[in-house]
């Protein structure tokens, strides 16, 4: 851009408050004034600290300051949506600091769940011009009567973090309420905002799935970051997620910086490495802990305390990976393997919120496998090289809660629908004939049993000359009800922990999963929010504690957030296992290890599989190094464990992390035919027959059920205790999937699980990577890279189909040894 | 609960046993029992069989509030209690009480259920005890209505009565029990019993179940029951002392 563009562009009130400061506007920050200018939709990638906030709403800022006077009050101009609710209440704040000190006539109001119901009414009589807000409220905007006539101003929509959003069915709820927001305001311009990403061109097609793509802006680069992998005094351990080899060093290292980040991947690695941390804090280090089940105020507080400098460290988890930026962040620890590059990219951007000088990040490998899982990551982050989330066709129990949505806002013409939705990216592939199925849904539940038929949720009008009658929302009640359960954020039902016993509830400290707890019995002692404390008992929905100096109390170990090793890192691992001459750069006991798995064994190659068999311990054991991620793994080693059950081996346990499946059975697998067990047709009856028993399916279909409306959350003036949600959906699958297996949300919930808890594209693309490429190794003793995994076991526990009747089975044989013994 | 409680618990235990067809057998009172996996109760000797709970058409009368529950819920109930039918052969079928989710629902019975119905009344009595959802029994359905049923020194109603009250077989509560066992938990419907009462679980494919260690359960028995937990394919009888709080 030439600088004669610039006033053209740069209303001058703007020219004067850069000028003012010394700044001038960057040039992705023109570019996206000229995309508007000649109303182009736009996304911009750039990274943190480079003003790309901002840039996103300069464009509405000029157009605000020059709009003319008119007699009618002003609609909304702009909607901003961000994942993150703190940060849409962030950017506003931090949005007005510029248009004060501008003196522009500009109205900015952010809208979260959490105001209050007056405020959010006042919002709807009288708009700002800007209104921020999350995906969950755009949803409830387009259930509203009277949404059309609310954004028929509407110019400018921009949605932030969608990396962080696009590829998950949040992402779906928010492509579709995109849709519909067009549909209300033509000419609105759509525009994206985003940090690196590998493809930029999945997300344009997201923001907008049209013919003409939306114009891509990319901002500077900003320094290259400075990333080190520790290596420890005490060398690598062989096993272990903890990293509390090097503690001591991580801590020294904190005193060493101003303020530090320190990313763990799961709330359990949080816990533990806060403990560590403060056992060793002689100096007293305001030490900081923030993960996703602490109580929301504790996290506010930290957060605070973290704003005004008072802290030097912080552990977190993926909580701080997104959103606000902290100024005085020099340094961030990554403890463990970051397991994919472009988290490791956004957490390392959280130090040094600034483009032109270098943010400093130190990786701590937990075992060898992770070392050179580190060494891959900071690699791949020197050459720019990024992973990202597939993009996703439309999950359809969220579409229909979007057609009930419509419903509930106006009455809608079908085909014009139907339209409408494929202009949303997810969506763009949609056939006919399932948005006529979920359409059905929708209105009867879609069931071949047609007894619903005067029970409609939502019924079409009579067919007038010359127009299709129209579809409705059956009455008021329906649409209220309908509203209070919107919104495709499905978790697990959390109990809350509190202070208390004999019933009694106190003080909430945090929230955990309700399936932690099946475990425990009263007087069990674990550690949460970086406390010691004894399980008292449960009543409705508090769990409910009391404060324990237990030295050896449990740390509960959450299965939700451990993210799968990325498939772009783990290529970059098995390269690196198969590159011999780059060995030299791994510390002394790696490199040893790998010569020793190359002399006893054999190096896996980066395209093939290693496959090694060894007796140990009266057991035989099989081992395979696919390095394509945990749940992967572990749905292949359940599927391995049918096969090898049907060949009369005798499996009796399994184990699968990041890097290798074991299983282990009564006869020696050394015969097996491997190239026929892993074959694909695996992915066939097998997984079926799997899929069918499996706990998976259950929890997929609940959070369907949920997303679909066909199981309410809550009712007008009572919530419903996610107990009772559990088990009603439970129970509701097995009825349907015996009377009608074919039904949409069954079809949802298998969609779900293949992707999301089963990873299969992910699995058939090793299976045929890997045919004809099979290595197998018989060996007489376990091997070099077989040892961390043989370490792990008994540690981690093995489920199965049958896992439930095995909890029975074993209380039962209690019952009779008391009997014996009375 | 003191140890006690808990060691006296185990005596119970032996009035109760498993039984080689994947039931548990028990003596109630006096009476010799066969606790199903399906949930159903077995009285031999007056080859009755009892089911509690079924409330049927609940899935329609969620739909008439406009949630659109499966409409499979009676045929599959009826599924279950036809299979138990067949096994057992009964000359009696008892329905312990809130048969019918509400006083609506035997209107809202689809044609092929009621005959199906119909049908297991064919060469046996069917006795319908009615229960708070269904206070006045069923108006067309084959069968006799009754408040309560005295069978084999068995009082058999629908809803509990307080205090002590041996012989006494009721359903209403929908126990169900969290079992705890080498450190994982299962939650299942269950039978509850201390030798003088007993309770059944529901049998209805979309009825909901009650802690048994809920405060509602507490007073009506006079010993530290034993609850046999309903698994895949077999009644699994657990002492109290691996029955979690909710």
């Amino acid at each position: 851009m030439d600088g004669a563009a610039l006033p053209a562009l740069l209303p001058r009130r703007f020219a004067d408050w850069f000028d003012a400061r010394g700044w001038s506007p960057r040039s992705h920050q023109l570019a996206m004034l000229e995309k508007a200018k000649s109303g182009r939709d736009a996304l911009l990638i750039a990274p943190t600290g480079g003003g790309k906030t901002l840039a996103g709403f300069l464009p509405s800022l000029a157009e605000l300051t020059e709009r003319p006077a008119r007699n009618a009050p002003p609609g909304l101009h702009t909607l901003y949506i961000s994942p993150l609710k703190a940060l849409a209440t962030d950017v506003a704040r931090n949005l007005t600091a510029p248009v004060t000190e501008m003196g522009l006539p500009i109205t900015i109001e952010a809208r979260t769940g959490d105001m209050s119901v007056a405020k959010r009414q006042r919002q709807r009589l009288y708009p700002p011009d800007i209104l921020l807000t999350t995906p969950e409220q755009l949803a409830l905007f387009c259930a509203w009567e009277g949404s059309r006539a609310y954004f028929a101003d509407l110019s400018q929509v921009i949605i932030d973090e969608i990396h962080a959003i696009h590829s998950s069915k949040r992402g779906d709820l928010l492509s579709l309420g995109l849709a519909r927001l067009q549909e209300f305001a033509p000419n609105l311009r759509r525009t994206g905002l985003s940090a690196t990403v590998n493809d930029p061109d999945m997300l344009r097609r997201w923001l907008s799935p049209g013919p003409g793509m939306v114009d891509l802006v990319v901002g500077e680069p900003g320094a290259p970051a400075v990333i080190d992998v520790l290596l420890s005094d005490n060398r690598v351990p062989w096993a272990g997620h903890t990293a509390q080899h090097a503690m001591a060093e991580v801590y020294e290292v904190i005193k060493g910086a101003q303020t530090a980040l320190v990313f763990v991947n799961t709330r359990f690695q949080a816990e533990f490495a806060f403990q560590e941390l403060w056992r060793l804090n002689d100096d007293n280090l305001p030490i900081a802990l923030h993960h996703g089940s602490l109580a929301p105020e504790q996290r506010r507080k930290v957060e605070a305390a973290m704003a005004r400098g008072d802290l030097r460290a912080v552990v977190c988890t993926s909580t701080l990976d997104l959103g606000i930026d902290w100024g005085a962040v020099d340094l961030v620890i990554q403890l463990a393997a970051p397991k994919g590059s472009s988290r490791l990219v956004q957490r390392v951007g959280r130090a040094n919120h600034r483009l032109d000088e270098p943010s400093r990040a130190l990786l701590v490998p937990a075992n060898r496998f992770e070392m050179l899982e580190c060494r891959a990551a900071a690699d791949a982050v020197a050459e720019n090289a990024l992973d990202g989330d597939p993009a996703r066709v439309g999950a359809l129990d969220v579409l229909a809660q979007h057609i009930m949505a419509c419903a509930c806002g106006e009455p809608f013409d079908e085909d014009s629908l139907y339209t409408e939705i494929c202009d949303a990216g997810p969506y763009k592939d949609l056939s006919r004939e399932d948005f006529n199925t979920v359409l059905e849904f929708v209105s009867t539940g879609g069931y071949a049993l047609k007894t619903y038929d005067h029970f409609r949720r939502i019924v079409k009008g009579r067919d007038q000359v010359g127009q299709k009658g129209r579809w409705r929302v059956r009455n008021p009640q329906t649409a209220l009800r309908h509203r209070l359960n919107s919104g495709a954020i499905v978790g697990p039902e959390m109990l809350s922990v509190r202070i208390g016993r004999r019933g009694v509830a106190g003080r909430k400290i945090g929230e955990m999963e309700e399936w932690y707890f099946e475990g425990l019995t009263s007087g069990d002692t674990f550690l949460f929010a970086g406390q010691i404390w004894r399980f008292e008992g449960i009543t409705g929905l508090d769990v409910l504690v009391t404060r324990s100096n237990d030295p050896d109390p449990k740390i509960p170990s959450w299965g939700g957030s451990k993210f799968p090793l990325s498939t772009y890192l783990a290529k970059r691992v098995r390269q690196m296992v198969g590159d011999e001459p780059g060995w030299r750069r791994l510390p002394d006991d790696v490199r040893e290890w790998l010569e020793a798995q190359k002399q006893h064994s054999s190096i896996p190659n980066a395209d093939g599989l290693l496959i090694e068999t060894f007796p140990h311990q009266k057991r035989h054991f099989l081992y395979c190094y696919p390095f394509e991620g945990r749940l992967a793994h572990t749905t292949l080693a359940m599927l391995l464990t049918r096969r090898l059950d049907r060949l009369g081996v005798g499996p009796v346990g399994y184990l699968a992390n990041d890097y290798a499946v074991s299983v282990w059975s009564l006869e020696s697998m050394a015969d097996v035919d491997f190239d026929a067990l892993f074959q694909e047709d695996m992915l066939g009856d097998d997984l079926e027959a799997w899929l069918e028993e499996s706990y998976l399916m259950k929890r997929s279909f609940r959070q369907c059920a949920q997303i679909s409306g066909l199981i309410e959350r809550r009712f007008p003036g009572q919530e419903k205790s996610g107990r009772q949600v559990t088990f009603s959906s439970d129970l509701i699958f097995d009825v349907l999937r015996r009377h009608q297996p074919d039904h949409l949300l069954l079809q949802c919930a298998r969609a779900d699980a293949s992707l999301t808890l089963l990873d299969l594209p992910r699995l058939g693309e090793f299976l045929a990577r890997i045919r004809g490429r099979i290595r197998v190794t018989k060996l007489d003793k376990l091997s070099p890279f077989a040892v961390p995994m043989l370490m792990e076991i008994g540690k981690e526990p093995v489920y199965g189909g049958r896992a439930g009747e095995m909890v029975l089975e074993a209380a039962s044989l209690e019952a009779l040894i008391q009997e014996a013994m009375a | 609960m003191s140890a006690a409680q808990e060691r006296s618990g185990s005596r119970s235990v032996s009035s109760i046993a498993a039984s080689p067809c994947g039931s548990a057998r028990g003596v109630i009172a006096g009476a010799e029992v066969l606790l199903r996996a399906s949930g159903a109760l077995w009285i031999e000797a007056a080859r009755m069989l009892v089911v509690a709970d079924l409330h049927f058409e609940k899935g329609s009368a969620f739909a008439e509030r406009g949630q659109l529950l499966p409409p499979y819920d009676t045929g599959e109930t009826l599924r279950r209690l036809e299979a138990e039918v067949a096994a057992l052969a009964p000359r009696t079928v008892v329905f312990l009480g809130d048969s019918f989710h509400d006083r609506r629902a035997e209107g809202r019975l689809a044609q092929h259920d009621a005959i199906r119905l119909a049908e297991l009344a064919r060469g046996r009595e069917l006795i319908w005890v009615v229960g708070n959802h269904d206070a006045d029994g069923p108006r067309i359905l084959p069968g006799e209505v009754a408040e309560d049923l005295m069978i084999e020194g068995l009082m058999l109603r629908h809803e509990p009565r307080p205090g002590a009250q041996p012989g006494e077989v009721a359903g209403h509560l929908h126990p169900s029990a969290r079992v705890v066992a080498r450190g994982r938990g299962v939650r299942r419907r269950c039978f509850i019993t201390d030798g003088e009462r007993l309770l059944l679980p529901a049998f209805g494919a979309y009825a909901g179940g009650l802690s048994v260690r809920d405060a509602a359960f507490a007073g009506l028995f006079i010993r530290t029951p034993t609850i046999v937990a309903l698994g895949a394919d077999r009644a699994h009888v657990v002492a109290w002392g691996s029955v979690a709080g909710e």
